[in-house]
C-alpha cells in the first residue's frame, strides 16, 4: 500500500467524456451491480433449480400414482404438474427483488448510488429493467426445461402433453412472466419500505396472507373477492384449463402487473420525497 | 465552490443543523470541524442532495447538486462509514458507478492504482480493513475527476502513512484549483492539512476563518518559565491581563506576556531563569476554547431568562 498520488501531477489525465447521466447508462450500471454480487447469482440459481427440480420431483411422484378413475384422468393436468416448482421459486425471486434494494440501504451503498445519480429515479428504473431482463432470461429457459423434463417423466405412463396443445405454451411462458412480475413486486416493496424484514414480510403477506384473510369471509364474498387478489390473479396465467372461479389468464396477469406497477410507483414517489 | 445559505435541518423537534451559512472556495483545503454529533455529516448530506434541508439552501458550483447533468464531474464524495456493498469487489463497485455517466473503464483502473488497491481490487469489499475501505472511498471520490471533493472523515482508520498520503493528496487537489471540503474531529490533523476552517458545534457555526487566524485569535499563547523562585516571579508578573498557573515544581505557565517581557522583568528583579519557552497553542486548544465559548454564551441567557 505504498502507491501514492504525486500531488504535483494532476490526479488524473483529465477525463474527456461529457459524463452525463442517462437512463441507458444507469441500466448498464445496475446490470453490473446485479451480476457482481455472488448472493444474487446464488438466488437466481436457486430459482432455476427450484423451477426445474421441484417440477421433476413432483412429476416423478405423480407418475407412480397415475389416475385411474375417469374424473381423475379428466382433471389430470400434466403442464401444471411439471410447473409446480414455480410456487416455490416465486419466494426465491421475490426475496431477491427485495434484497436488490434493501441491501443497498442496509449497507450505505444507496447513498453512493444517489450521489452518482442524484435524481434517483433512474436508479429505480435501472434496477427494474436490469432485474426484469435478467429474470426473464433465466426463467423462460427454466420453465421450458421444467416442462420438458416433467413431460419426459410423465411419458412413462403416457400422461404427458406437448406445447402445441391449446394453452400449454402460454402457461409455460406465463410461468416465467409471473416469476418476473413477483420479482418486481419484491423490488417495489423493498424500495417502498427500505427494510429487508419488513419488505419480505409484506411480500409474503401480499402473496399468501391476503388469501387466508379473505378465506375467513362468508363464502359468497370470498369467492368473489379472492380472484382479484394478487396471487390468484397472477397465477391464472400459469394454468392450462380455464378455471371458472378465477380471472382469465391474461386478465389476471394484467391485474397482477397493475398491482406491481402501483407498488413501484409508490416506491418512486417515496424515493423522491424521503431523505436517503 | 460550495455555498451554504441559512441551512437548517430538523428531525422532529431536534435541530441537527441550525441556520448555517458559509462558503467553501476552490484552491485551498477547507476543514470542517466539530465534535461528534455537531451536524457535520448532516450538512454534507444536504450539500449532496441526499437529505432535504428544512430551510435554507446549499449549492455546488452554482446549482443545487441534484440539478447537475454530469454529477460525478462536479462532485466526488467519500461518505461516512462505508458506503459500499460488502459483497461486491472494489473493481465492480467503481465500475458500476463509472457506468452511470459513461466514465471509461480504464479510469477505474487508474483510480484503483492511485489509491494503492490494485492487489485487492477483485476481492469483496466486505473483507477490507477500515483503512482499505477509506482508500476505496477516496477512489470513489476521484472517479469522475470532479471539480469539488467532499470527504466525510477520510482520516478515520488510517495509519500514519495513510494520513500523510491523504494530506498530500488533498493539498495536491487544492493546488489544481479544486474545491476540497474535508470533515474531521481530529483538530491537530486538520491544522496540518487545511488552510481554512469552518467550525460548528451543536449544528451552529462557531468559526469560519484561516487556520493561523483561528489559532491566534482563540487561544492565547502561553510561556513556560522555570526559575529558582517561582513565587517571587509570580508576584512580580501579576496583573489583570495575565493568567498564571503553577505546573510542576518551580514551573509557571504564563499567558498574556511574551518571553521578552518575562525575561526582562526577571532580570530586573534579579530572579534567575532556568528555562523560558514560548508554547504555541495547538488547534486543539483553540477548538476547545471556541467551543467552550459557545457553551458559555448560552449559560447566561438561560439564567437571565429565569430572573
Amino acid at each position: 500500500m505504498t502507491t501514492m498520488l504525486d500531488p504535483a501531477a494532476p490526479a488524473s489525465p483529465t477525463a474527456t467524456a461529457p459524463q452525463r447521466v442517462t437512463q441507458a447508462r444507469v441500466v448498464r450500471s445496475e446490470w453490473t451491480k446485479l451480476r457482481s454480487l455472488p448472493s444474487t447469482a446464488w438466488s437466481l440459481l436457486t430459482t432455476a433449480v427450484l423451477v426445474v427440480g421441484f417440477g421433476a420431483l413432483y412429476s416423478m411422484v405423480r407418475v407412480t400414482r397415475p389416475p385411474r378413475q375417469p374424473a381423475g384422468v379428466a382433471s389430470f393436468d400434466p403442464t401444471t404438474i411439471s410447473l409446480s416448482g414455480v410456487q416455490l421459486a416465486q419466494l426465491a425471486i421475490g426475496v431477491l427483488g427485495v434484497l436488490l434494494i434493501t441491501g443497498e440501504y442496509a449497507t450505505g451503498m444507496a447513498r453512493t448510488s444517489f450521489v452518482a445519480v442524484p435524481r434517483r429515479l433512474p436508479v429505480l428504473w435501472g434496477k427494474t429493467t436490469a432485474f426484469a431482463l435478467t429474470t426473464l432470461a433465466l426463467c423462460v429457459p427454466a420453465t421450458f426445461a421444467a416442462f420438458l423434463v416433467g413431460q419426459s417423466i410423465l411419458a412413462a405412463e403416457q400422461l404427458d402433453t406437448t406445447l402445441d396443445h391449446p394453452g400449454v405454451a402460454r402457461a409455460v411462458l406465463g410461468s416465467a412472466l409471473y416469476l418476473t412480475a413477483v420479482g418486481l413486486l419484491g423490488l417495489g416493496l423493498g424500495g417502498l419500505l427500505r427494510n429487508t424484514a419488513g419488505a419480505i414480510a409484506s411480500l409474503f403477506g401480499v402473496l399468501f396472507a391476503l388469501q387466508i384473510i379473505v378465506g375467513f369471509l362468508p363464502e359468497t364474498w370470498s369467492s368473489q373477492i379472492s380472484r382479484y387478489l394478487p396471487a390468484p390473479a397472477g397465477i391464472a396465467i400459469t394454468g392450462v384449463r380455464p378455471d371458472p372461479t378465477s380471472l382469465g389468464p391474461w386478465t389476471g396477469f394484467g391485474l397482477f402487473c397493475l398491482y406491481t406497477a402501483i407498488v413501484l410507483g409508490l416506491a418512486a414517489w417515496q424515493l423522491r420525497r424521503r431523505d436517503a | 465552490m460550495i455555498e451554504v445559505r441559512g441551512l437548517t435541518k430538523r428531525y422532529g423537534g431536534k435541530v441537527a443543523v441550525d441556520d448555517l451559512t458559509f462558503t467553501v472556495r476552490p484552491g485551498v483545503v477547507t476543514g470542517f470541524l466539530g465534535p461528534n454529533g455537531a451536524g457535520k455529516s448532516t450538512t454534507m448530506r444536504m450539500i449532496l442532495g441526499l437529505d432535504a434541508p428544512t430551510r435554507g439552501s446549499a449549492t455546488v458550483n452554482g446549482k443545487p447538486y441534484r440539478e447537475h447533468a454530469a454529477p460525478l464531474r462536479e462532485v466526488g464524495a467519500l461518505l461516512e462509514a462505508r458506503s459500499t456493498h460488502p459483497g461486491r469487489s472494489a473493481y465492480h463497485h467503481l465500475l458500476a458507478l463509472a457506468q452511470t455517466c459513461g466514465i471509461r473503464r480504464s479510469r477505474v483502473d487508474e483510480v484503483i492504482d492511485a489509491v494503492g488497491l490494485r492487489g485487492v481490487a477483485r476481492r469483496r469489499a466486505g473483507g477490507f480493513s477500515l483503512g482499505m475501505g477509506q482508500r476505496l472511498g477516496i477512489a470513489t471520490a476521484l472517479l469522475g475527476d470532479p471539480r469539488t471533493v467532499i470527504l466525510d472523515e477520510p482520516l478515520n482508520g488510517l495509519d500514519t502513512e495513510g494520513i500523510r498520503w491523504i494530506r498530500s493528496l488533498l493539498q495536491g487537489l487544492a493546488a489544481e484549483g479544486k474545491t476540497v471540503f474535508v470533515s474531521s474531529h481530529l483538530m491537530n490533523e486538520m491544522a496540518l492539512t487545511a488552510r481554512h476552517l469552518i467550525v460548528i458545534g451543536r449544528g451552529r457555526l462557531i468559526a469560519d476563518a484561516g487556520v493561523e487566524e483561528l489559532v491566534a485569535g482563540a487561544a492565547r499563547n502561553r510561556v513556560r518559565v522555570r526559575s529558582t523562585d517561582p513565587d517571587a516571579l509570580a508576584a512580580l508578573l501579576r496583573s489583570p491581563e495575565v493568567a498564571m498557573s503553577h505546573a510542576e515544581d518551580g514551573v509557571l505557565t504564563v499567558s498574556g506576556l511574551s518571553t521578552d517581557q518575562i525575561g526582562t522583568a526577571a532580570a530586573a528583579a534579579g530572579i534567575t531563569l532556568l528555562e523560558l519557552t514560548a508554547q504555541q497553542a495547538s488547534l486543539e486548544d483553540a477548538f476547545m476554547t471556541i467551543t467552550r465559548d459557545a457553551v458559555e454564551f448560552r449559560a447566561p441567557t438561560a439564567t437571565g431568562a429565569k430572573r
